[in-house]
């Protein structure tokens, strides 16, 4: 039995983070439970469910994890040479670099979404300029390619910072020992360098995948209306088709895959540290 | 035996400071070397050299007669056990003993046994599927050693190995270490700043400071016929007195002449005395021409730690005879048992008891602060 003093104390410490969790985090997921499984009248349904079977919405599930996985593709293995750059350099070029590499997140998301449009419009800056050097426009807004990016864009320094954090911790001594045992620089890296930064790799997945399989934003503004991921759905039912129910019921569906793929990827990781949202 | 690793003239320094100054080192084939000296005197750059993990800024390193310089450390026939080993935390005791096997490509068979052998050879074995980092200091120590032997180096050089561990471990290790090299027949390079450890494990200790080579020779000569005030004070306990060379065999210090048995000095040179603690015998007063006053008495077990005070310099004397604090006795020395060295830039440095404090003395000497002396 521990004294119950300390425990009293701690209980009254959590009071205000228990509380922020009723309200804010199990108050509306019992909601979204409640219209996940009600008719408009309030009565118990498995239609909001089952009305996600059909081939328009699967498509469209489909179609965002593709999105995301290929976003969060793209993210590693840009972000892990980043990571692994900044890591090496000196104390003081680490702070500068990974300063640069937050600065983006200090502009609002939606400004830098527009930022993005305003560029690769078909007369945006990039067109004006080559047509201003007598070339051809390319058309890029409105493209796989350009939601691809803007997920890319605007997540990429979830994926550098715990890789970075990761590779920052990593005993050098470590690279000494693996050289000392016959390793060249390559193999060193292969073989210790990879696998010690495999937490940092699957948090980093992790942070990337779930606001990119999730995102509404960045496909209105750079997607235009030739293709809805799950976001843009959602979204409709609530703001256009007040079908909150639908609404509620694709959420749950989406925050399931997600658990899913989450636990998945922690079985990938270490086990000591558990992949945190 | 051959001359297996040679450092010639080499120099280092790190950002502007010289941490190696021409050193000029041979290690012999089996030979169990260690580079002794303070924190900071350069051995673990010396071994780093070695390893390949530094390359000298001047001079040459040679390994069997040819110059190794620029070759990167996978590409030496030597392997290191770290200062807190630096074991790799993702594989468990068997995948760390044979990383170096599986880079060699070697069929399964052939490298569970070779394991199995190396964790044999350490006391380890059934540990194989542990995970490394559960394991206590004594057994890390061990799988980092097996790590490091299981390639058949011809060279093993362990940085601070037992540093991290409690005194009985490390001294039931010694042991094991000076084993193990006898047993596989390999040479030793062993860095440490205990003297404790260097006398018994070595065929030969190099006594480093600042960067500089003090003395290269067995742990007999390096205890009996130290080079100058820093090594007497560094193994082992010392009386280090100033003393007058009158001429051969003759020679004055604390207000007396005696007889030594050293020579080749010039008339009247100027030298420091060295005298060990246990080689001053405690007499009645007046019987030798050396007295003083009993300052403090302490009870090792083995003997009793006298300090005498003898015109003002406190003298260390190691003794199974006891005498009481404030008695007046004579100090007997056998000529034989003074040391006569060339002053040195060590010289009144060390060698006067008179802050002696015994709670500060572990065994290391490192903590020890010079500058009160």
């Amino acid at each position: 039995m521990k004294n119950k003093g300390a425990s009293l104390t701690a209980r009254l410490a959590a009071a205000p983070h228990i509380v922020w969790s009723v309200l804010f985090i199990a108050a509306p997921m019992l909601f979204v439970l409640y219209y996940a499984f009600t008719d408009k009248e309030g009565g118990f349904t498995l239609d909001n469910i089952s009305q996600l079977g059909n081939a328009s919405y699967l498509t469209i599930f489909m179609r965002s994890a593709a999105f995301a996985i290929v976003a969060t593709a793209i993210c590693l293995i840009v972000a892990y040479p980043l990571a692994y750059a900044i890591s090496r350099a000196t104390p003081k070029k680490q702070k500068i670099y990974l300063m640069l590499t937050m600065l983006p997140m200090w502009m609002n998301f939606l400004i830098r979404t527009y930022s993005i449009m305003a560029i690769i419009e078909d007369t945006g800056f990039i067109n004006t300029l080559l047509t201003s050097m007598g070339l051809d426009p390319i058309h890029m807004i409105n493209t796989d390619g350009s939601v691809i990016f803007g997920m890319v864009y605007n997540y990429l320094p979830y994926m550098v910072i715990p890789i970075y954090t990761v590779l920052s911790k990593l005993d050098t001594r470590l690279l000494e020992a693996s050289q000392d045992l016959g390793c060249t620089p390559f193999w060193t890296f292969v073989r210790v360098v990879l696998p010690l930064s495999r937490s940092g790799v699957v948090s980093g997945i992790t942070m990337v995948f779930v606001p990119s399989v999730s995102t509404f934003y960045i496909s209105q503004k750079l997607g235009g209306s030739n293709f809805d991921l799950i976001g843009d759905t959602i979204e409709r039912q609530f703001q256009t088709a007040y079908n909150y129910n639908l609404g509620a019921a694709m959420s749950l569906v989406l925050m399931v895959l997600i658990l899913i793929s989450m636990a998945v990827m922690n079985r990938y990781s270490d086990g000591e540290e558990s992949v945190v949202v | 035996m051959s001359r297996l690793i040679e450092l010639k003239n080499v120099s280092k320094s790190f950002d502007d400071a010289a941490v190696l100054r021409h050193i000029d080192l041979y290690i012999r084939d089996k030979e169990f070397v260690t580079l002794l000296g303070p924190s900071g005197c350069g051995k673990t750059t010396t071994l780093r050299i070695i390893g390949g993990f530094e390359t000298p800024d001047e001079g040459d390193v040679f390994f069997d007669g040819k110059k190794i310089n620029d070759l990167p450390p996978y590409k030496r026939p030597v392997n290191t056990v770290f200062q807190k080993y630096a074991l790799f935390p993702h594989l468990n005791v068997y995948e760390n003993v044979a990383f170096s096997l599986r880079l060699a490509k070697l069929p399964e068979i052939e490298i569970s046994k070779k394991v199995k052998e190396m964790l044999k050879i350490v006391n380890l074995e059934g540990f194989e599927k542990r995970d490394v980092e559960r394991l206590s200091g004594g057994q890390q120590q061990r799988v980092a050693i097996a790590r490091a032997l299981v390639g058949n180096p011809k060279v093993l050089l362990l940085d601070e190995p037992l540093g991290a561990l409690d005194l009985k471990l490390r001294k039931d290790m010694q042991v094991e270490l000076k084993k193990i090299q006898q047993r596989l027949g390999i040479t030793f390079v062993y860095v440490t700043h205990d003297q404790e450890e260097a006398l018994p494990m070595s065929d030969t200790v190099v006594v480093m400071d600042n960067g500089v080579i003090q003395q290269i020779g067995t742990p007999e000569d390096i205890y009996n016929e130290p080079a100058n005030a820093f090594v007497a004070d560094f193994i082992g306990e010392s009386n280090i007195l100033d003393g007058i060379m009158h001429e051969d065999e003759l020679v004055e210090f604390a207000g007396h002449t005696l007889h030594c048995v050293d020579s080749g000095f010039s008339k009247d040179e100027p030298v420091d005395v060295v005298i060990r603690p246990e080689d001053v015998d405690i007499v009645p007063a007046g019987t030798v021409p050396l007295s003083g006053t009993v300052d403090t008495v302490t009870f090792k077990g083995v003997h009793y730690e006298i300090i005498v005070d003898v015109d003002g310099f406190k003298w260390m004397i190691q003794t199974t005879d006891y005498a009481a604090p404030g008695t007046v006795v004579g100090l007997r020395i056998m000529p034989e048992e003074i040391h006569v060295m060339k002053k040195s830039k060590y010289s009144d440095l060390y060698g006067d008891y008179s802050t002696y404090f015994d709670g500060l003395d572990d065994g290391s000497k490192e903590e020890k602060t010079k500058d009160e002396k």
